[in-house]
């Protein structure tokens, strides 16, 4: 399986990455690469194998209800696009 | 043609924890904007969620409650979307292996009968945030404190036939949730959101029709609304020879009207996967015992208790024992006032007209149970008539006075029982009435009579400025009458 080009720009364009143009043929190898590796594992015949839900034999620690973060919006507020009266701006949302 | 109405439903349940289920943010109500939104909420870089352990008591409580099977190992998976409300670009939630797996519960119908509906599954997931449409310069605001925040989705099987049995089951999840009190119950804020599943079939027919989900109703009447709507709607398309379109609709209660949210051919695939963030959670048996103990009385258990230990009659029960904060207030009020029977029509009659009235839920009521304790004792007791007791009623209501004995007093409502007093008024009123007292005396059918007593019952009130016992008035003006 091969990347475009032009998917690399877009999913660069979602990610909010700015990528320049040797970089896109450099990531045009490199996540074709990946793809390729994903088809190789894809072709495995799995059927008779039960389903991983996660690669360590471990189970999950849990967390006591007890509330342990504090307001820091003005923090995370200053490095987003746009905001205004506490909310964060995005694209009209047309359901 | 005849057709069979299907009904499931899909209950989303906010959990009542301190904190969110992946992080140690808060969860309280109200919070200015993305103040209670930290970096796991935000989804930023290098952050790993840590599940909250409340959220699994509660769900095994509920499991428990609705005689499901807890599963020992769950799961969380990915759901993959794109929606600004929800930063992660995916939505953690259980798909395989859910924490609560097959349970049911029993529901009273209006016709006395009863009926059990299947639950499907119940599992854990996150909310996500609110998206402000507003507008802000063309553009959408976003609120992400409620991002995170525990949830169960409860999910039926397709087991209820009309509008009634789905109501019947939303109230009856409703009180088992808030007495268990791993939820809120505020509707109106979203506490509990129903999405109705509903599909026609020809009468009798084993064939399942094609099914919408009307999504989002966040109240009772606009359930029962909803339901009404969508039935009619999928039975004139249906008699017209038509096709039911599979589609999620939107329900807009002001307008009694829903509009389609999406339709199948534009379903999204969410790429359900385990979230590699999250190991499985092994819940022991200990943890699910615990989780027993904490077992508060549930509704049935409560409406049984109500019969046996204050004598009420099965609907009363039923509807003072189906929501716990109603529960209590009903408690409380026969804690003080003893007399079961008058303080259930109290709180079922005056009470509840003007909670609906003022859409006040009863934990908002102004008069405490106590109060309305205190204003049963002074009915029972004859000290007021029920003329009187409203009034009382209204000063409790609106806080004038919270004390009832100082509002009868202040009012001069107490009724006078002096029978010396009351047989000289009667004597007074009757020498006063020779024509209706002769009248009276040569009628011979007891009903015309005890009609005409009333005759006499106005000028008697007037004669003791309302406060002449109307009961013991009839009583002397009987013997004075002669039978």
């Amino acid at each position: 399986m091969t990347i475009s080009r032009k998917d690399i720009e877009k999913v660069a364009v979602l990610a909010r990455i700015r990528v320049d143009e040797e970089q896109v043929s450099a990531l045009e190898t490199d996540l074709g690469n990946i793809l390729d590796l994903v088809d190789q594992l894809a072709a495995a015949d799995t059927a008779n194998v039960e389903p991983m839900a996660h690669p360590l034999n471990a189970v999950q620690r849990l967390r006591a209800d007890e509330v342990t973060e504090t307001n820091q919006r003005e923090a995370f507020q200053a490095i987003a696009p746009a905001t205004e009266n506490g909310l964060y701006l995005v694209p009209r949302v047309i359901e | 043609m005849q057709w069979d109405v299907v009904i499931g439903l899909e209950i989303h349940v906010q959990l009542a924890t301190k904190t969110k289920i992946f992080s140690g943010s808060s969860t309280a109500y109200g919070a200015e904007p993305n103040t209670q939104a930290n970096a796991v909420d935000l989804a930023m870089p290098g952050t790993l969620p840590v599940p909250n352990e409340q959220a699994f008591r509660y769900a095994v409580m509920f499991g428990l409650a609705v005689n499901a099977e807890i599963e020992r190992r769950s799961v969380f998976e990915r759901k993959n979307y794109f929606y600004p409300d929800l930063p992660k670009g995916y939505q953690t939630t259980q798909l395989e292996r859910p924490i609560v797996g097959p349970g049911y519960v029993d529901i009273d119908l209006a016709n006395g009968e009863s009926k059990r509906v299947r639950i499907h599954h119940a599992h854990l997931e996150e909310d996500a945030g609110k998206s402000l449409h507003e507008d802000f310069h063309g553009m959408t605001g976003i609120d992400l404190n409620r991002a995170g925040t525990p949830l169960i989705e409860v999910v039926t099987e397709p087991d209820m036939t009309n509008a009634e049995e789905a109501v019947a089951f939303a109230k009856k999840l409703h009180g088992i949730v808030t007495s268990l009190g791993i939820c809120d119950g505020d509707m109106s804020q979203g506490s509990m959101r129903f999405d109705v599943n509903i599909s026609l079939k020809p009468k009798g027919s084993e064939t399942l029709g094609t099914r919408t989900e009307t999504k989002n109703l966040n109240s009772f009447r606009f359930m029962e609304q909803a339901i009404a709507h969508e039935v009619e709607r999928q039975m004139d398309i249906l008699e017209d020879g038509g096709t039911i379109v599979q589609e999620t609709l939107l329900y807009n209660g002001d307008r009694d009207e829903s509009r389609s949210m999406r339709t199948k051919e534009e379903a999204n695939d969410y790429r359900y996967f385990p979230c590699p963030d999250l190991l499985p959670v092994e819940i022991d048996e200990a943890f699910i015992e615990d989780a027993r103990n904490r077992l508060p009385e549930l509704p049935d258990a409560r409406k049984a208790r109500f019969m046996d230990q204050y004598g009420l009659n099965d609907y009363d029960a039923g509807l003072l024992a189906g929501d716990s904060k109603l529960a209590a207030f009903f408690e409380e009020a026969v804690s003080h006032g003893k007399d079961a029977k008058l303080t259930a029509n109290w709180i079922q009659g005056e009470l509840s007209a003007r909670l609906n009235a003022e859409e006040k839920s009863v934990a908002e009521s102004p008069i405490t149970g106590a109060q309305l304790g205190y204003l049963v004792v002074r009915i029972a007791d004859n000290t007021i008539s029920s003329a009187g007791a409203k009034k009382v009623f209204e000063a409790l209501w609106s806080g004038e006075s919270d004390n009832v004995d100082a509002i009868i007093d202040a009012k001069g409502l107490k009724q006078m029982s002096d029978t010396g007093a009351l047989e000289s008024m009667v004597d007074e009123v009757l020498a006063g009435m020779p024509d209706q007292v002769a009248q009276y005396q040569n009628e011979e059918d007891p009903k015309k009579r005890k009609k005409m007593l009333g005759g006499f019952m106005g000028p008697l009130m007037k004669a003791s400025k309302g406060q002449g016992n109307p009961k013991l008035f009839n009583e002397i003006l009987v013997k004075k009458l002669g039978g």
